[in-house]
């Protein structure tokens, strides 16, 4: 019975794709609407990099949809990783890993300040040169991974990383939502602000703002992320 | 690069073969910024490479080893 519900589900779900899909004809080079983007982009918005206005201003819904996933995959990790140390009862003892060598520790003191000016040019640029918030972010991740695997008792602080998650998301809805108010046709995360001119730092309207936004979520995101997954090393507790 | 990947899967340490995955990575990102794109080509680098080559070697460094060799 179960699996004949099962089966019929399956038909019609399937069913339902396949009148989806069969108007689309395979193999058809379709460059209708990739043209108009290399054509409009520079014209409309002012943004030099065409990606990044497709990413953020004519898909823009989308990326808060990518921004919710990997929010939503952080937070599961931390659920699913999250162990208290407890030294009372013995379950999970902290393992002492090696500190790491002093040349290790060295070099990520003083590489640690170029990859946060990296990761904050590629984002706040990410209007004009290739990059982005995503990028950016990723960036900066990897530069408190430095950090955590070269001091031990470098602890990222949750509450922190949870705040600006939360505000630059918060951020990225606002600046949709003022779009939708203040701009001409009224829709989510339409250009409100001035767009400037061509290659200046600050034209393209929003899209700056926007990528900025991301950049700090995603970077909050993935530092919590390796924090989670680097102090369940040290606890140990997997076995 | 195929002699990366070649190389990660027949080698017996898991840590090598983390190696060998981030070597395909960075290979990867080169030939993404030789076809222009370099917006791949740096997301590629960021997280290829760096992270997701991180995650592969504490999730290593958990297990353990049963077989001699």
């Amino acid at each position: 019975m179960k699996k004949l519900v099962i089966i019929s589900l399956l038909l019609v779900l399937g069913y339902s794709l396949m009148n989806t899909f069969s108007d689309i004809e395979f193999g058809k080079k379709r460059e209708g609407i990739s043209s108009y983007f290399l054509e409009h982009s520079p014209d409309d918005l002012q943004v030099a990099n065409t990606v990044t206005a497709i990413v953020v201003s004519f898909r823009g819904f989308d990326t808060l949809g990518e921004v919710t996933v990997l929010f939503l995959a952080a937070t599961a990790m931390g659920t699913i990783l999250f162990r208290r140390r407890s030294k009372h009862t013995g379950l999970n003892p902290q393992r002492k890993s090696p500190q790491a060598s002093r040349i290790v520790q060295a070099a990520g003191k003083l590489l640690f300040p170029a990859i946060m000016i990296l990761g904050a040019y590629v984002f706040i640029h990410g209007h004009l040169t290739p990059g982005g918030g995503f990028q950016g972010g990723a960036i900066i991740a990897t530069g408190f991974l430095l950090l955590l695997i070269s001091y031990r008792q470098f602890k990222v602080e949750h509450k922190y990383v949870t705040w600006i998650e939360s505000l630059a998301g918060l951020s990225f809805v606002t600046i949709g939502l003022l779009g939708m108010i203040l701009g001409p046709h009224n829709s989510f995360l339409e250009n409100f602000l001035n767009v400037g001119s061509l290659n200046d730092l600050l034209s393209g309207g929003v899209i700056a703002l926007v990528y900025i936004a991301v950049g700090f979520k995603v970077g909050a995101e993935l530092t919590g992320i390796l924090d989670t997954l680097i102090n369940i090393r040290e606890t140990g507790d997997i076995d | 690069m195929i002699g990366a990947a070649i190389y990660a899967i027949i080698t017996k340490d898991l840590i090598f073969a983390t190696i060998g995955t981030s070597l395909i990575s960075l290979a990867l990102s080169v030939i993404f910024y030789l076809l222009h794109a370099p917006d791949v080509a740096l997301t590629e680098a960021a997280i290829g490479v760096a992270l997701s080559t991180i995650v592969f070697v504490i999730a290593v460094r958990n297990t353990k080893r049963y077989e001699e060799d």
